[in-house]
């Protein structure tokens, strides 16, 4: 199980409590999109994927990237028990969503990258090491309920 | 995978402006590589990787002039690295999945310095070339 410092927690909330969700939400999943264009094979009924202004343009993208990074915020509020707050949706990405748990690292990192952009020399890499553990402790708990 | 001509416009340009930073940015990159991936610390048990080392930053150097070495070769990088490639299947044996590792960081480093001008595109052809040159370093392994 992950276990965070008080510190990773810090560098955790103190970051989140200046995000932008629903901007960084679709910047966040438009960008997954774009550079591992075979993600989009999860969203045929996207409408118009065919550019990269496209994908960051498009409404469906952007409030879809809401939905996923608002979820991301449930994590935080429990950072101390990750399986347990994505069991529902762990099952519901196997048995409904087939999703590859690969996805999950991807958008990791792809939050990650949106991060620094935003916050520059503030994400240091102490912090980024924090943010690291976040997103692929989310992964493991999106994929535990996998079978 | 190749990248394609918008593509390699993108690194290209880009590059002019990271050069002038390169050894900040390529002591950040390993910075950022041993914070997130501590694992990539057994490959330099022989270094003091104390933040501000001197043994990081001129590391750091030779990492990002060895991208810069890509850059310069963007249409043929596996002859522009061949040397390399020799070095890291012969003697330096680093498993391959750091690669990913390090480019990430890079990546991390480069969307923090050059906000702006990483912009979804440029993420994707920075990603995609170095994912390029990772496959470049690693295709001697066996």
């Amino acid at each position: 199980m992950v276990h965070f410092t008080a510190e990773e927690k810090a560098a955790i909330t103190g970051l989140w409590a200046k995000v932008n969700v629903e901007e960084a939400g679709g910047e966040a999943l438009g960008r997954l999109l774009v550079v591992y264009p075979w993600t989009q094979r999860f969203f045929d009924s996207f409408g118009n994927l065919s550019s990269a202004s496209a994908i960051m343009g498009n409404p469906k993208v952007k409030a879809h990237g809401k939905k996923v990074l608002t979820s991301f915020g449930e994590a935080i509020k429990n950072l101390d028990n990750l399986k347990g707050a994505f069991a529902k949706l762990s099952e519901l990405h196997c048995d409904k969503l087939h999703v590859d748990p690969e996805n999950f690292r991807l958008l990791g990192n792809v939050i990650v990258i949106i991060l620094a952009t935003h916050f520059g020399r503030e994400f240091t890499p102490d912090v980024q090491a924090a943010w690291q553990k976040l997103v692929s402790g989310v992964a493991t708990a999106l994929a535990h309920k996998y079978h | 995978m190749s990248l394609t001509r918008a593509e390699r416009t993108i690194i290209v340009s880009m590059w002019s402006k990271i050069s002038t930073q390169a050894d900040a940015i390529g002591t950040e990159t390993l910075e950022r590589l041993f914070s997130c991936y501590p694992q990539a610390k057994t490959y330099f048990p022989h270094f003091d990787l104390h933040s501000g080392s001197a043994q990081l930053r001129a590391h750091g150097s030779k990492v990002v002039a060895a991208v810069g070495d890509a850059v310069k070769s963007i249409d043929n990088v596996a002859i522009a690295l061949s040397k390399l490639s020799e070095l890291h299947a012969y003697v330096l044996r680093v498993d391959p999945v750091n690669f990913k590792f390090l480019s990430h960081c890079l990546l991390v480093t480069l969307a923090s310095h050059f906000p702006a001008d990483f912009t979804a595109d440029a993420h994707a052809a920075w990603d995609k070339f170095l994912s390029i040159v990772s496959g470049v370093l690693t295709e001697k392994y066996r």
